[in-house]
């Protein structure tokens, strides 16, 4: 019989929960979030966009399939979403001690080990996850064993630049083709990367604070990323600069909210974001709907769009915005995540529309 | 792989408002492979229906469903689901639609010649949801092939045969090992592997007497298979509510594996690449409702195959919809109406949209059960065919807690994984690799004699991860056991270790029961899980309330539908505690001797509880019932049936009481148990049901009030019984308290017969008694249902059984109203019933088995409880017997209708279905043990009317010329004389073995000799029955000599073996015979249930 250490999880109402450690000895703080996606969770712990956050996942029975090779190719992870984990800790209801997979290389126990993550199993994650729901996303603390609550601080990545933390340093460029695509990393997911590839692209991805208006390019393409988008405005400047020169521009999830920020929109914090593999979006006055993989706190408000713009996509469970795109301009964005990885790829032919812009 | 956007142009053709009747076709009686799951669909697809106002027709003969319950249809026809008799329902009721998904492969196939005759193009009815030609395109495997080429979608290179030789040169191009399937089968009948051309030549044999053409594929044994169950609306939107990994590889039939809910071992990347592939296949396709898409994927990359479409509700979209909350059923004929996914709300939530995909947060594990040992003679091998006749469902936070729940739920015994009784094995190697119905089991064992992971991976290709987890379980039962007395002193406080390892099992699934045996071995007390439930009910080692509310918590729901689990702090659900609620125990896995009966029984029970003003509560945790659709009762616990989980649920839930008497024999047995702890049971009270349980307390009962019963004793040895016998005579009723093997009671006519029974089939010994009765021969057998209110009779049914006392009431033939009993005989069964029920104090339902011989009855059973034939009876007679019984439970008064059986100017017959077919080998003979797995009820102006559709709903056809007879004994041959010539009059050919042969031309009716299987000449029976040349075989068992048994089981097996309809009982074969013979398939009248009176 193992002997994992105990550990707990402490939120900042002062609810506890108790469980068994299987990650890191190291203690950490964070925001605390839910994703309820069955599927993905070697994807889901290197999205940059989790950075800063302690990820719940509520499907209750995690680490079967053990966790593949780091393996990059050409600078882009084989498997992952990045080169690293983002979150600060993982708590799951039953953690799989033996997993079995033809290609996995670890379990996640040895994974969050080896990069210092903290995590707990045995936790009642319904029970989080409603105390999550009703009283919104909230700080809390991964203890480990006997040290005490007060051994670390809580930390509120909010009160954080998180993009200018995520986002690539320097110009990375990937030659693949002739049209030239400038990609606006704020914590870019390597399968965006993957996607636009193979189509056949000159790919440049350059720093959130970049200004990509030196560069002649045939498309802009703005990532998803990490936090509050208020912390991008020199972005949001240079995407309006952007704008003028009439090139298709297009933006995923934190992309989005940069778009309709330029488009004169405002963004604000759900109360527990949209995180799992079955956001129902609706195009916009037609019937086709789409099931889509999502990771967001913030949201557009769509409602002070200039009247240039029009919503796009629309989620049909809460009716929030899920896309805005330029009534007469190649320009468009979504809020949820086409690339997948993990979830659902109904979207994927988001990628081939932007292409076909170009 | 690229995601389409452009819409499909696979639309409806017909709009909405253009549909204001529609018929449904049901799937007839539950059989193995078409059971109670389309019960289920069926009767979402009617409620989804009316609510739009339309005008609904449902033809299905299955008397027991819920489905054919008043006010479920506008008009329900009890006949056949064939093209013959649909069409005339159609010509008379004129309908605009037709939906044929919801019936399984039996509606579906014959709503596929429907419209091959030209049928509904004639009659302008519009086929609703997906088309005919989409359904034809998923049934023939080389169009199916076809059109997924189109796509670029892998599926198993199989080749289409027609004949047994291009069958193997097709399986010698592809190489063996291959697999035969049947196109056009239900659940695999007609499949298996073949290791070369001998084996393969003996399938296809048989295969070809139930399809015109077979399907040679390459095995991919030992492959993952995974499902997903899509839906599609005809604006091409398109979801998969779920996805389904089995435990048991490819090479198992899904029906016969273990499932579990979501997948466990696939990445997002297999997971998302299958779930896409589904999406691609159904869109291409064109879909216009629910499918089922099955893969094999590889286990060392993410190589595929697609192994089949099911353009259909399914048995696997019962279960998804059990398992996620998503009702498959009622959204699919929502989307044939022509709405679109995003019009339609999600009825968990009932805020969200029903374009979504459903989030678990637990796990479901689904586990067949099967009843080999109720057949004599079948293979306990499992395959690619499926045998079990029923299934499970089992929720927990956990896979240990999941599968240990789910293996206590199919009730054969077991207690979980571990602490069960000891398996003997011969060769575990060859246990784990050829699989049979223990293999799980076998596993267990495997695990106990040292047999590592990595061994058993490779003996079974069970994926690892399945078995990482059961070795858990295992881990955990040792850790107990090897707990030193010292260690565990259940009167202290706290006990550290064993502390522990206690909270460690109850999250693995571990039962109290489980934990004691453990503990304390073979020295466990009586009362050792109620000892360590009072232990950790101490600790506050308690279960929790969790909802399934399909968005993993994502969103507040006001769910109902619950289950319990050790892995969480907090319940979901906050009680009132205002003893409100009215708890009702469903029937648990369908076997045997109970089916959707109990189904019907536990809804018409719930729904008069919630209408007297109760909230009703049911625990059942069978995902093929209508009793747990959330919408039927105001809380749902899909949970276990145990005295250790109700009491859970009692204890959480506080309520006004229990009712026990109407999900059959599993929650009757709980009624002592849960009376000793102070559980208020509603209605009979639980010693006057131990009273007649108990045989010993009936029958000095019976004695005390001077009612007749058939001699008997409970005896321990050899030479008791042959005393016994001595006083009574031969032939005798013998039931051993420990079967070996084979059947669990036997009838023995003389001393060597005894023996044998004895010697090969039983123990005997003080711990182990075995019960001798006096069988009498030649009996009538009467069944009497009833509602008694506080000891008097409030309404009560008789019928009769068609068969002589000897087959077992669950396999007879029932007509009601009696139609050849003595006045005098109907009037004594009824006073000696009101007898009993005062005697008992009986409030609510119950059901006395008489045996009846010259007007002297004798009372052979009596259940304080619903019986089987509740719902016939019910429905005959238009009084809801469970309605009036529940409200006696409820301790309401009820006046008794005014109406009885005398005044009914029809009679309804119960016929059995048997699904010998399906299991190899077995004897498809009648005894005292039951065999059959499902029933029709149908309704005539007539005995002969009623009895002919009866029969033909069971899948009977009328003889076109040839009939074979061979009639056993003396005395049979008599009585099926006047048969015979009947038959010969109108102009039947007559074909008999050796005696009957010459016992019919001694008494001048012309009958060709056939020659015994045994007998090397021809014309030889067998060789007849191969050639299909007999439509109809007449077969009476002898019972005698073992070359003659023999013979006989040749007879009966062939016809099984290549479909030729099949009578073993005299008094049958004379009530058909005749039936046919007096009137003919035209004559049968298309009624609905409402146009008699």
């Amino acid at each position: 019989m193992r002997k994992d250490k105990p550990a707990r999880l402490i939120l900042e109402n002062g609810v506890v929960f108790h469980g068994k450690s299987f990650g890191s000895d190291k203690s950490n703080s964070g925001e605390v979030v839910f994703n309820t996606a069955m599927v993905g969770y070697p994807e889901s712990l290197t999205d940059p966009s989790y950075e800063g956050q302690i990820l719940t996942i509520t499907y209750p029975i995690i680490g079967n399939y053990g966790v593949p090779p780091n393996s990059m190719t050409n600078g882009i992870s084989d498997f992952f979403e990045s080169e690293r984990i983002h979150v600060n800790g993982l708590i799951v209801s039953d953690y799989s001690h033996d997993y079995s997979h033809w290609n996995a290389e670890r379990s996640l126990s040895d994974w969050l080990k080896e990069e210092g993550i903290p995590a707990i199993y045995d936790i009642d994650t319904r029970a989080l996850t409603k105390e999550l729901r009703e009283n919104g996303s909230m700080l809390g603390k991964i203890i480990i064993d006997n040290e005490t609550e007060d051994s670390i601080d809580y930390y509120d990545p909010s009160q954080e630049n998180l993009v200018a933390k995520v986002s690539c340093k320097e110009i990375i460029e990937y030659k693949n083709g002739k049209k030239k695509v400038v990609l606006v990393d704020c914590g870019v997911k390597h399968n965006i990367i993957r996607h636009l590839l193979k189509k056949n692209i000159h790919l440049i991805r350059v720093p959130w604070d970049y200004n990509f208006n030196s560069i002649e390019y045939d498309g802009l393409f703005i990532s998803n990323g990490a936090g509050n988008p208020e912390y991008c405005q020199i972005t949001v400047d240079n995407v309006v600069r952007a704008m003028n020169k009439n090139k298709p521009i297009f933006g995923i999830c934190m992309g989005n909210q940069l778009l309709a920020m330029a488009a004169g929109a405002k963004t604000y914090k759900l109360k527990y974001g949209h995180r799992s593999h079955n956001q129902p979006v609706r195009r916009v006055g037609e019937n086709r709907c789409y099931i889509t993989s999502q990771n967001h706190g913030y949201a557009v408000d769509a409602s002070l769009l200039n009247n240039e713009w029009e919503p796009y996509f629309e989620n049909m469970n809460d009716g929030t915005n899920e896309g805005i795109k330029h009534k007469t301009k190649p320009f468009s964005s979504v809020q949820f995540h086409p690339e997948a990885a993990s979830g659902p790829t109904d979207t994927e032919f988001l990628f081939q529309d932007f292409i076909d812009m170009l | 792989m690229t995601t389409i956007d452009r819409p499909n142009q696979n639309g409806l053709s017909y709009s909405r408002s253009d549909i204001k009747k529609v018929l449904l076709l049901g799937s007839g009686a539950l059989k193995i492979g078409e059971a109670g799951e389309f019960d289920y669909s069926g009767s979402q697809a009617l409620k989804a229906l009316k609510e739009e106002g339309i005008e609904t027709i449902l033809i299905n003969p299955n008397i027991a469903t819920v489905q054919t319950s008043e006010g479920s249809a506008d008009k329900i026809y009890f006949l056949p689901i064939t093209p013959y008799f649909v069409e005339k329902v159609i010509k008379k009721e004129q309908p605009d639609g037709i939906m044929l998904a919801f019936g399984g492969q039996t509606a579906l196939n014959c709503g596929v010649k429907l419209f091959e005759a030209g049928t509904l193009e004639k009659h302008n009815v519009q086929v609703l949801g997906t088309s005919v030609q989409t359904i034809m395109a998923t049934e023939d495997r080389d169009l199916f092939v076809k059109k997924l080429n189109q796509i670029d979608v892998k599926t198993i290179q199989s080749v289409a045969t027609n004949t047994l030789a291009e069958s193997l040169k097709a399986a010698e191009t592809l190489g063996y090992p291959i697999i035969v399937r049947a196109a056009y089968s239900l659940g695999g009948l007609g499949s298996g592997f073949c290791n070369n051309p001998e084996e393969l030549k003996m399938l296809a044999e048989k295969a070809f007497s139930y399809s015109d053409q077979l399907l040679i594929e390459k095995s991919l044994k030992g492959w993952k298979e995974i499902e997903y169950e899509v839906v599609r609306d005809q604006y091409d939107n398109c979801i998969t509510v779920c996805n389904m990994e089995n435990f048991d590889p490819l090479g198992i039939h899904t029906g016969e594996s273990i499932v579990v809910a979501p997948s466990q071992t696939l990445t997002n990347s297999e997971f998302n690449k299958l779930r896409s592939l589904a999406i691609q296949i159904v869109r291409h396709l064109g879909i216009v409702g629910e499918c089922n898409v099955q893969y094999a994927l590889d286990t060392d990359s993410e190589d595929y195959r697609v192994i089949e479409v099911n353009a259909r509700l399914s048995r696997s979209s019962a279960l998804a919809s059990k398992a996620t909350g998503y009702p498959l059923a009622f959204v699919a004929a929502k989307l044939g109406l022509g709405y679109g996914l995003f019009d339609l709300k999600n009825s968990v939530t009932k805020s969200t949209s029903a374009f979504f995909e459903p989030a678990l947060d637990y796990v479901v594990v689904k586990i067949p059960r099967w009843d080999l040992g109720k057949f004599s003679g079948v293979t306990k091998e499992i395959g690619s065919s499926m045998k079990s006749v029923g299934e499970i469902m089992a929720i927990g936070r956990t896979f240990e807690e999941a599968i240990q729940k789910g293996l206590r739920m199919i009730g054969q015994g077991m207690h979980g994984f571990v602490e069960n009784k000891e398996l003997k094995i011969k060769d575990i190697d060859k246990a784990l690799r050829e699989p049979t119905d223990e293999r799980i089991f076998v596993i267990s064992k495997a695990f106990r004699v040292g047999y590592t992971i990595d061994q058993i991976h490779d003996l079974t290709k069970i994926d690892k991860w399945f078995l990482y987890k059961l070795h858990n379980i295992l881990e955990t039962a040792e850790i107990i056991e090897a707990l030193q007395p010292h260690d565990v002193d259940l009167s202290k406080s706290e006990n550290i270790v064993f502390d522990k390892y206690l909270r460690i099992a109850k999250k693995q699934g571990f039962s109290d029961f489980q934990i004691a045996r453990a503990l304390w071995k073979e020295d466990m007390p009586d009362d050792g899980s109620e000892l360590i439930r009072t232990y950790r009910k101490s600790l506050n080692i308690l279960p929790v309330v969790k909802q399934i509310d399909t968005l993993a918590a994502e969103y507040p729901a006001q769910t109902n539908y619950l289950y319990l689990t050790y892995n969480g702090t907090e319940n979901d659900v906050h009680y009132l505690g205002d003893k409100k609620s009215v708890i009702v125990l469903g029937s648990g896995a369908y076997r045997i001797g109970s089916s959707v009966e109990f189904d019907w029984c536990s809804v018409n029970a719930l729904t008069t509880v919630r209408k007297e003003g109760y909230r009703s509560v049911m625990i059942n945790y069978n995902p093929e019932t209508v009793s747990t659709d959330y919408d039927m009762c105001d809380r749902l616990y899909f949970d276990e049936l145990t005295f250790e989980r109700v009491m859970d649920i009692v204890e959480l839930e506080n309520p006004h009481g229990v009712i026990l008497s109407v999900g059959g024999q599993i929650p009757n047995n709980l009624a002592v148990r849960l009376d000793n702890y102070g559980v208020n049971i509603l209605g009979t009270q639980a010693n006057k049901i131990d009273n007649a349980e108990n045989r010993h307390k009936f029958s000095s009962m019976l004695d005390d009030l001077g009612i007749d019963q058939p001699r008997w004793k409970e005896l321990t040895s050899l030479s008791d019984i042959q005393g016994f016998v001595e006083e009574v005579g031969y032939p005798v009723l013998v039931r051993p308290s420990y079967v070996l093997s084979g059947a669990a009671m036997n009838v023995c006519s003389n001393d060597e017969e005894l023996r044998n029974f004895l010697q090969l089939a039983a123990d005997i010994s003080s711990k182990y008694p075995v019960v001798v009765s006096e069988f009498v021969e030649n009996a009538k057998e009467i069944e009497f249902d009833a509602v008694a209110n506080k000891g008097e009779i409030v309404t009560y049914a008789i019928s009769e059984h068609v068969e002589f006392a000897g087959v077992h009431s669950g396999d007879a033939t029932i007509q009601f109203p009696p139609q050849r009993l003595y006045v005098e005989t109907a009037r004594k069964v009824k006073k000696v019933a009101q007898k009993i029920a005062r005697a008992l104090e009986i409030s609510g339902p119950f059901n006395i088995q008489f045996l009846a011989k010259e007007n002297q009855i004798r009372v052979i059973e009596c259940n304080l409880r619903a019986s089987r034939s509740i719902p016939f009876v019910s429905k005959v007679l238009k009084i809801n017997f469970i309605e009036l019984a529940t409200k006696v439970m409820l301790g309401m008064d009820v006046e008794k209708p005014h109406k009885n059986a005398f005044d009914l100017d029809h009679v309804g017959i119960k016929a059995s279905q048997f699904s010998f077919s399906r299991l190899q080998h077995a004897d498809p003979v009648l005894g005292v043990d039951m065999a059959s797995t499902g029933e029709v009820g149908c309704l005539g102006d007539n005995f002969d009317e009623a009895l002919l559709t009866a029969m033909l709903s069971v899948g009977h056809t009328i003889p076109k010329k040839n009939v074979l007879f061979s009639t056993g004994p003396a005395k049979s041959k008599a009585e099926l004389l006047e048969t015979a010539r009947m038959l010969h009059q109108k102009g039947y050919n007559l074909f008999a073995t050796g005696g009957s042969q010459k016992f019919l031309v001694d008494n001048d009716v012309p009958a060709t000799l056939v020659y015994w299987p045994n007998e090397e000449k021809s014309p030889n029976t067998i060789e007849l029955l191969q050639q299909k040349k007999i439509d109809l075989v007449v077969n009476i068992p002898k019972n005698l000599t073992p070359s003659e048994l023999r013979n006989g089981y040749k007879i009966r097996r062939t016809s099984i073996d290549f479909n030729v309809p099949l009578i073993t009982n005299t008094r049958l074969a004379r009530a058909y015979i005749q039936s046919f013979c007096n009137m003919s398939v035209d004559d049968i009248a298309i009624k609905s249930w409402d146009e008699y009176h």
